[in-house]
């Protein structure tokens, strides 16, 4: 076996006579319809750049000829990608070869495969095509990113999926299950499947904020762009001129009414097209395995021996109604990127009972999602809410003074007060959140108000503690403890527990690690 | 469980270190109030407004220099064992950092101009958490290369993928 050592290696070919050698293939054929179109709503912005460029010189036919040749360089380029671009399967290794100046051959060994992702977006869909993303674990952290085949006939590549995830020879033949002989039938167990009835928790996700965000930016630009003039807009002046005859109140009540039906409307079209066809199932070897998706179907793979852990997270509206996600903690994940980000959701909203289900079910072991947790000290209670409300009090102020300066009615002066009881409600819950424990060699920590989150991350799955203390901790004997890993978000925080807390729950997650430098205290 | 708190590194840095923080906080502060002088004579202001804030910016200038490299200085500890390594830096806001020596992925000495002409070097030692590389800054040079070595041989010796 001559695996490089890296774990996924970039060769720039020097010698240009280096021929394809038998056994390498082109992508699809098909590949050939789609680059073209999503290069040129890449390049979309030049384009109209160059057209808007050329109209505004005052020869209008410039503009056009412009956007006309960048096009048809972009769509050649695209074609070329194809021509291109090559890839093998040898015994050891998936090998890819592209670039048309400098040729570049990248290779994944294939004992080193730790994740085949399969997705296809609506144009790979309907040519049946698939995109397969093969990554090494460690891959994709400092640039260096998965090897892509975007391009294989869509049975191919879930094929090649099967093959590459579960060779017979398992990935880490040093450390063998200790369990029964392998059957040689592939084995799948259901985790999760999409439940109709979840969707009722679909408006309370908040993800249609972001989008009714973006169209709003989006209008804001072409408004701005296009000197569009809004206020001889029909429909806005029909709007406007309604608003003007209400009273405020109803004015106010109107517009957040209309927004709170529209966040409620897009985000559940956002919860349809992400987890259509969800389905959460666990291989005999241990991969978890997650597909979902309506217009853009994805599969995702999450190895056995990369996962640390699963993270239980509840916004504040979801767990009003009784809401949970569940995440994966794994290595080579990059968690926080919003649901169509990376592979990471284990389940998509759903009821909470379900979502506790579903992470025992993942760690094998109950108690780390369900045990009691130890409060923090009342200490943590006051720096919560203080903190809260001295953020409210600068908005307040700022408030104050804005209302003052524009010579508003007066009695605004007082809503700052309604943000400031908001601000001791919201420290009051950040405290109660706050808890950790020591389950069955899993180290649980909960915190936060407007996004509550419970992870538990295997003990063994921690590579190093951070204690830190400001000022103001120090004087209320408190410190934050973290703990580091490779996995998920990198850091996970137990706030604000009494100094000598901290000390203990560190030394009892990882034993040994701080040994020689605790202080004995006097018995 | 008798432990009862953590005890500080055994090391302190360098003493050089405490003149390289305040060269390097003056440095600073010196950007902070020349940005100052420049608008105050472009800009013509209400007259009272520019000495008043060039007053607070030295008051608090000064303050800085004369008291965060002396508290720095005492806060800024680290010791390495056979297996782990042990940090604890800051003033106002204090950190101590350990890693498991099993668990380093890197170990890298730097010298940015200021340390180099106090003859000082920091080392960061990385794990494959993005969170919190462990720095020890101000370490004599061929303390920092020692360390650097040491560490190295150590690593190696403990093997494994460190994630």
């Amino acid at each position: 076996m001559t695996a490089p050592s890296d774990d996924l290696t970039v060769v720039p070919v020097a010698d240009p006579t280096l021929q394809p050698q038998p056994g390498w293939t082109r992508l699809s054929p098909r590949m050939l319809l789609v680059h073209p179109v999503t290069e040129v709503v890449k390049a979309l912005p030049a384009i109209l750049g160059a057209f808007l460029a050329g109209h505004g010189s005052g020869d209008d036919a410039s503009g056009s000829r412009w956007s006309l040749g960048i096009t048809a360089v972009v769509m050649v380029l695209a074609m070329l990608r194809w021509v291109t671009t090559r890839y093998r399967i040898t015994p050891e290794q998936v090998q890819l070869r592209h670039g048309l100046v400098r040729r570049h051959t990248r290779a994944a060994p294939l004992d080193r495969v730790r994740t085949v992702d399969v997705t296809a977006h609506l144009l790979h869909r309907a040519l049946g095509l698939a995109k397969v993303s093969i990554g090494t674990g460690t891959s994709d952290r400092k640039g260096r990113h998965a090897l892509v085949l975007d391009g294989l006939a869509a049975e191919h590549a879930a094929a090649l999926r099967a093959e590459l995830l579960h060779r017979p020879v398992g990935p880490q033949p040093a450390v063998p299950q200790p369990t029964l002989p392998q059957p040689a039938v592939d084995m799948e167990t259901e985790l999760a499947r999409l439940d109709r009835s979840w969707l009722r928790y679909a408006p309370f996700t908040l993800t249609g904020a972001v989008t009714g965000l973006a169209l709003l930016g989006i209008g804001w630009r072409i408004v701005g762009e296009g000197h569009v003039d809004v206020a001889k807009l029909g429909p806005y002046r029909a709007v406007a001129d309604q608003l003007r005859q209400w009273p405020l109140a109803v004015d106010i009540a109107t517009v957040f009414l209309a927004v709170a039906i529209f966040i409620a409307v897009a985000s559940t079209v956002g919860y349809v097209l992400s987890f259509s066809g969800f389905r959460l199932t666990r291989h005999d070897g241990g991969t978890l395995h997650v597909a979902r998706g309506l217009l853009t179907s994805r599969a995702t793979s999450i190895e056995r021996s990369r996962l640390r852990g699963v993270e239980l997270s509840e916004p504040l509206l979801l767990r009003a109604v009784g809401g949970a996600r569940c995440l994966a903690v794994a290595t080579g994940l990059r968690v926080g990127r919003g649901a169509e980000r990376g592979g990471e959701i284990l389940l998509p909203p759903a009821p909470v009972a379900d979502a506790v289900k579903v992470g025992s079910a993942v760690l094998e072991s109950a108690g780390p999602l369900t045990a009691p947790l130890v409060a923090h000290p009342i200490a943590a209670r006051r720096r919560r809410v203080a903190r809260a409300v001295a953020a409210a009090v600068a908005v307040g102020a700022a408030f104050d003074a804005t209302v003052l300066l524009a010579g508003w009615d007066t009695a605004l002066l007082s809503a700052p007060g309604v943000l400031v009881s908001v601000a001791v409600a919201l420290g009051c819950d950040r405290y109660r959140s706050l808890g950790h424990a020591f389950v069955r060699g899993y180290v649980v920590t909960r915190f936060g108000s407007l996004v509550r989150r419970r992870t538990a991350l295997v003990a063994d799955g921690v590579i190093g503690w951070n204690l830190r203390s400001t000022f103001f901790q120090r004087r209320l004997g408190l410190t934050t403890l973290v703990a580091t890993t490779a996995a998920g978000r990198q850091r996970y925080y137990v706030a604000d527990l009494a100094d000598t807390d901290a000390v203990r729950f560190a030394d009892t997650c990882v034993p040994g690690l701080l040994d020689t430098f605790l202080r004995q205290a006097p018995p | 469980m008798t432990a009862a708190s953590l005890r500080a590194p055994a090391h302190l840095v360098d003493p050089r270190a405490k003149v390289y923080w305040t060269v390097r906080a003056l440095a600073g502060w010196l950007v902070a109030v020349g940005v100052q002088v420049v608008v105050w004579v472009a800009v013509k202001h209400p007259d009272a407004v520019h000495p008043i804030l060039l007053a607070v910016t030295a008051v608090v200038a000064l303050a800085h220099v004369l008291v965060m490299p002396q508290w720095r200085y005492r806060v800024h500890r680290w010791e390495a064992t056979d297996t782990a390594v042990y940090t604890q830096s800051g003033w106002f806001n204090q950190e101590r950092r350990i890693a498991p020596v099993a668990r380093i992925q890197t170990v890298d000495t730097q010298r940015g101009p200021f340390e180099q002409a106090f003859g000082l070097a920091n080392v960061t030692v990385t794990t494959a958490s993005a969170a919190g590389p462990l720095k020890i800054h101000g370490l004599r040079r061929a303390a920092a290369d020692a360390l650097v070595e040491d560490l190295t041989v150590r690593t190696q010796a403990a093997g494994g993928d460190a994630t």
